[in-house]
């Protein structure tokens, strides 16, 4: 069975259809990078899987191991696998991010009818996880991304994927505002969580990003729609002609 | 559909009626005839045992309400207060004289044990052993209008530290009630005060000697939980040279279909280099998702650092009542001295709170500081209502002030109202204020890590007013945590 099965997909936002029937097939194991220009739906698209409101679906339909995606609540699809890293990660102020991963962590295992982490084993693995991520202590004790930079705020997100170990991540533009050194630092992250049950769709505009996490699939959007699909050598071909072959497709 | 409109349509279907404290106790009562007459000014004195001085101090104060009418300068809206149509004395029938715990009547007991109050020499008495360097709490439980219980009286005893119901207080220390009872609120302060000063029927006196710091925390608990029934308690504290004291107040009521009134008093004064920190914990029953029932909170609290270097800090976390009225207030009378409002203020569904401070600068080098959060869901109204000013002689006065609201849903309404005076040029006075929406982007972000709406809802609620909830002890910090998750329930999702 597959992870994720996009059909058809159509989708509004105030009255404007943005997706015209898009379709993706994820299996488990895989990575698939979208790539396309601005403004064409790429982050609609990831929004909608995750279940952000303000979206209308009015055709088409998404099943997440078989089930109806659609009819479940965010927090459902959080807890069944469904992760999204942030274009663009939100500050809370005042609410410790310490605090805040234990939470949405005991939220989503409580959700699934698991026991909740003790305090130790809770703190063990940040602590390891974090490590890992050239991610200070003292950055878990301040409020969820106040103040961090760019670069800390997207090695947040990736703190939070290795934490939950969800089977779907969805990157969206995760390489944005990152250094060289940076980059590498959360690619690696990234890498570390490949596995043969969890598939990951990493959307990006640069083919750099794809040199670090290397994909299997490559899918070119335009317009609300998948208008090629190919290997990583179309992501190489993508860097040298740009988009305008596809605008007539679309 | 558009996130706010989901939002919108979310905060229609709001539901308060989740509140948790809202059953009744059935016990006999003891009531005074309903209706307010000086007849029921001396029921409740004779009731209590009073000293013919305390029964003339209820008389002139009644005598003068006569003559008051009620304010109407605050941003909230109520039908008209029928005062003949309320018991003003109610007193759970003791089936016999209170001597300790265990005599009170188990039906209390078990009321005060559904709402999680520590009557912990309950404990003590039964043998539970609790871990070494818990903080303990002196209790005073106030059911109605009597006090039913007051714990620890031995240990505070031993400190010098006079901790009763202050009926109680009128019959055993009277020179120090009459020293100074009314000094802070006098009996004509304003309507409420003033009907409080006729018809107070119980409520806490507390005394710290000079020079002792009070060796627990003392709490009183306020339960309404008779029909019709007014409830006016009247709370004195006197922190004396050098002194200090921690002192919170817990406030439930059971739902019901009719307003109740609460107008209580309290009064604290603080000697030289003395200190006192009163924190509350407001829960009392807010209405329905109607807007029916409820309990009417007019409150006035008033502490006076009587003393030079003394401090009065005010936390609350204002969670219940139908209308809220209460402006906790200090008069910085002495050199140096400080006082302090931390506040948070929150109203869902039709409650409708007017709250703030007033901080009198009149001594030199007087310094106040004034956090308020307010957060307004459903289609509450919140109002923050200030005044700071500085007399002439308060060389040197600062005081800094920060007001923050935050909206959620947009049927609701957080409004600033603060009045600034300096009659002294050097005075230095700072205020900011911001209000702003709950994040539709910071709830989904929260919603998609697992949290549900409502638990994202109160993570980031809790998040805005940390700055306050640092300032109450431990325990009631966590309580107040709670409380707030609980009283936002509904209010999105
Ligand atoms: N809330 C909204 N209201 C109106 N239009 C919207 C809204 N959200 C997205 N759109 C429109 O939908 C289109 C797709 O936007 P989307 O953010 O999905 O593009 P993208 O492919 O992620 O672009 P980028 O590469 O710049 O991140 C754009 O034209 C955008 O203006
Ligand atoms: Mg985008």
């Amino acid at each position: 069975m597959s992870l994720l099965e996009v059909k058809n997909l159509q989708v509004r936002v105030e009255e404007r259809e943005i997706l015209h029937g898009l379709s993706l097939t994820v299996n488990p194991g895989e990575i698939h990078a979208i790539m396309g220009p601005n403004g064409s739906g790429k982050s609609t698209l990831s929004h909608v899987i995750a279940g952000k409101p303000g979206y209308e679906v009015t055709g088409g339909e998404i099943l997440f191991k078989g089930e109806n995606l659609l009819e479940m609540s965010p927090d459902q699809r959080s807890a069944k696998g469904v992760f999204l890293a942030f274009q663009y990660p939100v500050e809370i102020p005042g609410v410790a991010t310490m605090t805040f991963l234990r939470t949405a962590l005991n939220a989503q295992r409580k959700a699934r009818g698991e026991s909740e982490f003790s305090t130790p084993d809770f703190l063990k693995k940040v602590r390891r996880v974090a490590a890992s991520l050239n991610i200070p202590q003292d950055m878990l004790r301040r409020g969820v991304n106040v103040g961090f930079s760019g670069g800390e705020k997207k090695r947040n997100e990736v703190l939070q994927m290795a934490l939950f170990e969800p089977s779907l991540c969805i990157l969206d533009e995760m390489d944005s505002g990152l250094d060289i050194d940076a980059l590498r630092v959360a690619a690696d992250g990234v890498n570390a969580l490949r596995s043969p049950d969890r598939a990951m769709v990493v959307i990006t505009h640069y083919q750099r990003l794809l040199n670090y996490i290397v994909p299997d699939f490559v899918h070119v959007m335009s317009k609300g729609k998948v208008v090629k699909s190919g290997g990583k050598e179309l992501a190489l071909e993508l860097e040298t002609s740009g988009y305008a072959q596809f605008e007539d497709a679309a | 559909m558009a996130a706010v409109q989901e939002t919108v349509d979310r905060v229609r279907r709001i539901d308060v009626d989740q509140y948790r404290y809202g059953f009744e106790t059935l016990i006999e009562s003891d009531k005074a005839p309903k209706g307010l007459s000086e007849d029921t000014v001396r029921f409740i004195s004779a009731k209590k045992n009073e000293p013919a001085w305390m029964l003339e101090w209820r008389l002139e104060a009644y005598r003068r309400w006569l003559t008051m009418t009620e304010p109407k300068w605050a941003r909230v809206d109520y039908p008209t207060i029928d005062y003949q149509d309320l018991y003003y004395y109610s007193a759970p029938k003791p089936k016999k004289t209170i001597g300790s715990l265990d005599e009170i009547d188990p039906e209390i007991l078990e009321t005060y044990k559904k709402l999680g109050i520590p009557l912990r020499e309950v404990e003590v008495l039964e043998g539970v052993v609790r871990p070494e360097g818990e903080r303990r709490i002196a209790v005073d439980a106030v059911f109605d209008s009597v006090s039913v219980a007051t714990t620890f009286q031995k240990e505070l005893k031993q400190a010098g530290v006079i901790f009763m119901p202050i009926s109680e207080a009128i019959r055993e220390h009277p020179e120090l009630v009459r020293k100074y009872l009314g000094t802070v609120v006098p009996t004509s302060d304003n309507y409420f005060a003033t009907l409080n000063s006729a018809v107070f029927s119980d409520g806490s006196f507390v005394y710290v000697p000079p020079g002792v710091r009070c060796p627990m925390e003392l709490s009183t608990y306020f339960r309404i939980n008779e029909r019709n029934t007014g409830q006016f308690e009247r709370t004195l504290i006197i922190a004396d040279k050098g002194a200090y004291v921690s002192y919170l107040e817990g406030c439930t009521a059971p739902q019901r279909d009719e307003n109740q009134l609460h107008a209580a008093v309290v009064e604290l004064v603080t000697h030289d280099d003395a200190e006192i920190k009163y924190s509350t914990v407001q829960n009392w029953y807010p209405g329905n998702s109607e807007g029916k029932g409820g309990i009417y909170n007019f409150v006035t609290k008033r502490g006076d650092c009587r003393g030079n270097n003394s401090k009065i800090s005010w936390t609350q976390v204002e969670t219940g009542s139908a209308i809220t009225w209460k402006y906790p207030s200090c008069i910085l009378r002495g050199d140096n001295s400080r006082g302090e409002f931390y506040s948070i203020a929150i109203s869902n569904g039709h409650q409708q709170v007017d709250s703030g401070t007033k901080m009198i600068h009149l001594g030199k080098n007087t310094t106040s500081r004034i956090i308020s959060k307010g957060i307004a869901a459903g289609v509450s109204q919140n109002t923050y209502r200030g005044l700071v000013t500085a007399h002439r002689k308060a060389t040197g006065a600062r005081n800094f002030t920060a007001c923050d609201s935050l909206l959620i849903g947009d049927k609701c309404g957080a409004h600033t109202v603060p009045y600034i005076e300096a009659k002294n040029s050097s005075a230095l006075f700072e205020h900011e204020a911001t209000t702003s929406k709950i994040s539709e982007d910071v709830l989904f972000y929260c919603v998609q890590r697992g949290l549900s709406q409502e638990e994202a809802v109160g993570l980031v609620v809790n998040g805005f007013v940390k700055d306050v909830l640092q300032q109450l002890p431990m325990e009631f910090a966590v309580e107040a945590q709670k409380l707030i998750s609980i009283s936002l329930e509904g209010s999105v999702g």
